[in-house]
């Protein structure tokens, strides 16, 4: 009951602020609600019993990745003013096509027989995650950090200052 | 207990709200914001089935994700200012240097 209760309150916070995020007219509103849908998505991993995901979601997320993007709205826009204000086109074209793959994917995922209980934990997730992501994944990983170190020197390049 | 579907659905919602964002905005830092919500309704899939089904592996799918989508998006924000600092604009219908 208290699992039900949570999932729709989390589900009206993620969806609500994922609709202000696409429909704000402050590019700068957009990505703070951003912020709080992607709250609402660590939210979620925790219902689903992954709290280091959660974290991670957070750090990483939350934390980083609406930083830069303000940092980059700072960049090329005026914080304050009306040039900050987007706006969007082709609405109806858009709308269309997203209620059609909505449906079509809800209708797919609701012929399939899928799982209505989860298998009970048997070890501490985390545990279990460090240990697989640093023996089976651990190549994997090591190109994940090849593939990072590889952004943060392309991003770096891109954003030099002009000669 | 809520089952396998109701995440599912959860993430279809958001992952099309995303895609109505990439449709329709102007602005390419809006069209990003788009794209993040969408890899975000993948991460839920992932990690939902990796629950249900009792195994990590989902779930180390997720790490990877998120820090793909983070070098993605500090990439993408790197192009924006560039072009930004080539065009002065960062609407993307202005956003024509491919055409011939």
């Amino acid at each position: 009951m208290a699992e039900t209760l949570a999932f729709w309150s989390l589900a009206i916070v993620l969806v609500g602020s994922a609709l202000a995020v696409v429909l704000s007219k402050n590019l700068f509103h957009s990505v703070l609600w951003l912020a709080l849908a992607l709250t609402g998505t660590a939210g979620v991993f925790l219902l689903l019993e992954a709290e280091f995901l959660a974290a991670v979601q957070l750090l990483l997320y939350a934390g980083g990745i609406v930083t830069i993007v303000v940092f980059a709205i700072v960049v090329t826009e005026r914080l304050i003013g009306e040039r900050i204000s987007q706006t969007s086109r082709r609405i109806t074209a858009g709308a269309v096509t997203s209620i059609a793959l909505v449906a079509l994917v809800v209708n797919a995922i609701m012929q399939q027989p899928l799982a209505t209980t989860r298998p009970p934990l048997t070890a501490d997730l985390t545990r279990t995650l460090g240990e697989s992501v640093l023996t089976r994944f651990v190549l994997p990983f090591e190109l994940l950090g090849v593939l990072m170190l590889a952004a943060m020197l392309g991003a770096v390049y891109f954003a030099r200052p002009e000669d | 207990m809520m089952g396998l579907q109701a995440y599912l659905t959860l993430a279809a919602v958001v992952f099309g709200i995303g895609l109505f964002g990439v449709a329709t905005r102007r602005n390419t830092i809006g069209i990003l914001l788009g794209i993040e919500l969408m890899l975000n309704a993948v991460n839920i899939n992932l990690v939902a089935f990796a629950r249900y089904s009792g195994s990590e592996v989902g779930m180390v799918f997720t790490i990877f994700a998120i820090c793909i989508t983070v070098s993605e998006a500090a990439m993408g924000l790197a192009i924006v200012i560039l072009l930004f600092r080539i065009r002065r604009t960062v609407m993307a219908d202005h956003l024509d240097l491919l055409k011939g």
